[in-house]
């Protein structure tokens, strides 16, 4: 018992160095937060893919009633702004080709007559693509407007589609993108301390001071992963708090299962960054593996694109990555309000990676030669 | 003297800078020298001196406050370039291209010097051959020795032949033998080609080669001259105190050192103690602190005279000296010759297809102090780690405080304490949080803790709120070794602990190691001072992985020979016998196949 207490007191001295460490440090101090309130607002603000204030011109050779009517059903969406009215079909190029426009709409000069006479009626439409996915939002669109239109003069098809978007009513990428961010953001900070923490002591000597005391690699492991962990849940929990009352991205799921959730994915990340940490002689190295992981580990998440979009090879490669885990369970217990039965299966890839790089990361830190 | 005669000139120079705690510290206060031309001169002085910031301003790296300098006859304040355009600068920490070789640096530094194309060959292979580097040429400088890599140094602040070379303490962290081939190419230069030099150092027998040497402390000129005049001031004052039988010379220089109102000075040497009375001192009082022991007259030295000048310039600064760190209530000496408490049995350490240790075995026992000495690159430090337990053995038995360290190393680290040799306790921390990292790490925890860390800090005399990182190098390492000795280890482990910190402190380190020794610590130290084997009850010494002596210093200086008049020649002599009996080896075995 007596000896139990001793390990415990030693690992909680390490775990009180850390915490003492980290907050010392000015510069480690603003960079806990700062960086997460930011990047969240970023997020929050700055990406999205909804259409709002789409330029487009138009080339109207009808001059008609019926195309005075389709556009000013396209102008009253609120979604599409009319930059220039064209006179020839030359001018079409030069606009998309600046960017001033998004789309081109091109109504021939027979288009009342067709209707008129019960005809089809074409009409053109030119998008921009070097943006795929707005090109793409934007014709959807369009064609929605049309086939309103198309109904109220009459022309009912036989089939009709009344969508209904589930978890997310208005279909706002913003709250695709912003609950997946409560991991996403933290994993980066998360990774980057816990890459710090051992490669610090390495560079700065320490290390060998720490590694002759009588505390085994288990404890040394304890001790470093567990701050590193409690600032990333922070940093969460912040990111949370951002998006639930400032955004008011409405929480359908449990926080226990949330605060769960996170805590698996933080020990697998915290595994990462302590394997990075214990492979590195100098911060300098860390800091460049660190780089070189982030940016796979972001793009094989599903936090962007969803991965089954992506080829069977790089979905495989999806599997070793935490934060597609992460993201997709964070995702599913925020906006779904999924049970613990329904993300059991997130836990295990999470667990298995954790399982690998924390016991890594222990061997390294008495086996890496300096 | 004309002004022609004169290489430096320097008329009530200050400098200051802001301390760590926000206050003005004066690095340079108010001195006045002059430096003859084509001379070799030194300038000596503790830590904090303010050796290195002098040398930054001669070479126009810093800017003075006041006064005047003028190098070469340049201001060099006015016109630094045309100053650092004829002389060459070393600073302590040369800066080589770890990751180029020998021959790409040479290059380099040349380009760097605008050498012209012609004139390099040459220089170049004079610069290799003095530093007898020739083969290395393709080596990476990040691969060579500490020793070489300052050759190194040398030979790329030498690319071109400068009016003045400014050397910065290059010999810091050098073993005996490096230091004296960067001391046989310094000299060959100033011979060959009227070089004039500026050297700072540490170490008195350096500075007595020079014709001119400049003491400085706390940013004060304290005095110059000749060596041998300079030796004069502590003329009639110097002593040799013949240790009795059974007597560690250490311990009866403990006891004369302890008394700073008689004495100014005491070190071992050569099994007895040298010291220096202060001049008022009774001859009655003398004779009781010495008791049995015979003391007679020696001629004097130039370190006894920097001694004397030291002690005098602290005592007036109304500064105590470091105190040393000792316990008050000193157990009676617990000492065991019998029952050793490191055991090392054939012990091997290999990298690859290189063996960094070969075959050692040693005993130490309860309450030695038991010196590693090498060169650089000897496998002394490999051979330290295996004991600290820091790297595993490749073959051999290997046992601290009856614990085998290869099932039982978390238990048997428990029982050791470790003093790195660069300062590795974390700097942003206070002296406090630190040493209740480190006691709650060995297990202390509650009241035991506190306690032992209130302790400590008293016994060593530390500010418990300062900021660790900040502390001067001598308060650093009495932080290192408190730390070290929270947990009452039994065996103390200390890694080059006085590199690089000055005289003074190193006289107060070593009456704390006594002290520990006396009440029953352990202590395995390495060292590149020599001299401070003598306070070592047995000493290894070790050259590319090999033991080549072993025993006490006396043992070891007869081992060397003729040569063994000082520990600093004896062990040269040691290592070069041990070089030449495998090269004779090497050859006998080339032959036979």
């Amino acid at each position: 018992m007596a000896r139990l207490i001793t390990y415990i007191a030693q690992v909680l001295s390490l775990i009180r160095k850390e915490l003492l460490a980290l907050v010392k440090d000015p510069a480690n101090r603003t960079l806990l937060f700062a960086p997460a309130i930011m990047q969240a607002l970023l997020f929050g603000y700055g990406a999205t893919y909804d259409l709002t204030n789409a330029p487009y011109v138009v080339l109207d050779q009808s001059r008609s009633a019926a195309s005075t009517e389709l556009l000013a059903r396209l102008d009253g969406t609120g979604v599409f702004r009319r930059v220039a009215s064209l006179t020839s079909s030359d001018q079409i190029a030069e606009m998309i080709d600046s960017g001033d426009a998004l789309l081109v709409i091109g109504i021939p000069s027979d288009f009342q007559q067709r209707l008129a006479s019960g005809q089809q009626a074409p009409l053109q439409l030119i998008l921009d693509g070097r943006n795929s996915s707005t090109a793409g939002l934007a014709s959807a669109y369009v064609s929605s407007i049309v086939t309103a239109y198309n109904q109220s003069l009459g022309n009912t098809s036989s089939l009709t589609i009344v969508r209904r978007a589930w978890f997310n009513p208005n279909l706002e990428s913003r709250w695709n993108i912003m609950p997946a961010l409560i991991a996403a953001l933290s994993m980066m900070q998360t990774l980057m301390l816990a890459a710090l923490s051992v490669a610090r002591e390495r560079e700065q000597g320490t290390f060998d001071q720490l590694l002759v005391t009588p505390m085994t690699p288990l404890q040394i492991l304890i001790g470093k992963a567990l701050p590193s962990m409690l600032v990333g849940i922070l940093q969460s929990t912040l990111i949370f708090l951002i998006i639930l009352f400032w955004f008011q991205i409405p929480m359908n799921g449990s926080v226990w299962l949330l605060y769960l959730g996170l805590a698996m994915f933080t020990l697998a990340s915290v595994g990462i960054g302590l394997s990075v940490s214990a492979v590195s002689l100098t911060m300098q190295q860390a800091m460049l593996y660190t780089f070189m992981l982030v940016m796979p580990l972001m793009l094989l998440s599903g936090l962007l694109t969803p991965v089954r979009n992506m080829p069977a090879i790089l979905q495989v490669a999806t599997y070793v990555n935490p934060l597609r885990f992460g993201v997709d369970l964070v995702r599913r217990v925020y906006l779904e309000g999924a049970t613990f039965a329904d993300v059991a299966s997130n836990f295990v890839p999470l667990l298995a990676v954790a399982a690998v790089t924390l016991p890594l990361a222990a061997w390294l830190f008495r086996n890496r030669m300096a | 003297m004309s002004d022609q005669d004169l290489t430096v000139s320097v008329e009530n120079l200050r400098k200051t800078f802001k301390g760590p705690d926000g206050g003005e510290v004066a690095a340079i206060d108010g001195i006045s020298m002059s430096v003859r031309a084509g001379e070799l001169t030194a300038l000596v002085g503790p830590d904090g001196a303010g050796k290195t910031t002098l040398m930054r301003m001669m070479a126009g790296l810093l800017k003075p406050d006041a006064g005047s300098l003028s190098v070469l006859g340049i201001d060099v304040a006015a016109d630094p370039q045309s100053v650092q355009d004829r002389i060459s600068y070393m600073p302590q920490r040369f800066g080589l291209y770890e990751d180029l070789s020998v021959q790409e640096n040479l290059d380099l530094y040349a380009d760097l010097h605008g050498v012209p194309e012609g004139e390099r060959k040459q220089r170049f292979t004079r610069m290799l051959e003095m530093t007898d580097m020739a083969r290395f040429t393709e080596r990476p400088a990040g691969k060579l020795s500490g020793g070489m890599k300052q050759k190194l140094g040398l030979a790329c602040t030498l690319v071109r032949s400068p009016d003045l070379l400014l050397l910065d303490e290059p010999s810091v962290g050098v073993d005996p033998l490096s230091r004296r081939d960067l001391w046989t190419i310094v000299q060959q230069l100033i011979d060959d080609e009227k070089l004039s030099v500026i050297v700072s150092t540490a170490y008195m027998d350096e500075a007595e080669r020079c014709a001119q040497v400049f003491v400085m402390n706390k940013g004060k000129l304290l005095a110059e001259g000749a060596p041998d005049e300079l030796k004069k001031r502590a003329r009639g004052l110097t002593f040799t105190a013949t240790t009795p039988d059974g007597m560690p010379a250490r311990e009866l220089q403990a006891r004369l050192i302890d008394a700073p109102d008689f004495i100014v000075d005491a070190v071992p040497k050569g099994g007895n103690v040298s010291f220096i009375r202060q001049q008022d001192a009774d001859e009655a009082r003398i004779g009781e602190l010495l008791r049995d022991a015979e003391s007679e007259p020696r001629d004097e030295e130039l370190e006894d005279a920097f001694m004397m000048m030291l002690r005098q310039h602290e005592a007036q600064d109304g500064e105590a000296a470091a105190k040393p760190a000792t316990d008050k209530a000193a157990p009676e000496p617990r000492r065991n010759e019998d029952k050793p408490v490191i055991v090392v049995r054939d012990l091997v350490r290999k990298f690859g297809d290189f063996t960094a240790v070969a075959s050692t075995s040693f005993d130490v026992a309860q309450g030695e102090i038991f010196g590693l000495l090498g060169p650089n690159g000897a496998g002394k430090t490999t051979t330290f780690r295996m004991l600290c337990g820091l790297l595993p053995a490749t073959s051999g038995h290997l046992e601290v405080a009856g614990l085998n360290l290869r099932n039982a190393r978390a238990e048997a680290r428990g029982r050791i304490g470790y003093v790195s040799q660069k300062f590795a306790l974390y700097g942003n921390l206070s002296v406090r949080e630190n040493m209740e990292f480190f006691g709650g790490a060995y297990g202390l925890r509650g009241k035991a803790l506190r306690k032992r860390v209130s302790a400590s800090i008293e016994q060593f005399n530390l500010d418990p709120a300062a900021q660790s990182g900040i502390l001067p190098a001598g308060y650093k390492q009495r932080l290192a070794m408190a730390t070290g000795l929270l947990h009452e280890p039994d065996i103390l482990f200390l890694d080059e602990p006085t590199s690089g910190i000055d005289p003074l402190a190193r006289r107060a380190f070593w009456r704390t190691i006594t002290s520990l020794a006396m009440s029953g610590v352990t202590i395995i130290i390495t060292t590149h001072f020599m001299e401070e084997a003598e306070y070592c009850d047995r000493i290894a010494i070790q050259d590319a992985g090999e033991m080549l002596a072993l025993g006490t210093p006396r043992e070891v200086r007869k081992q060397a020979g003729d040569a063994g008049t000082d520990m600093n020649s004896a062990f040269i002599a040691i290592v070069e016998q041990g070089r030449a009996a495998r090269d004779n080896k090497a050859k006998d075995k080339e032959r036979a196949a």
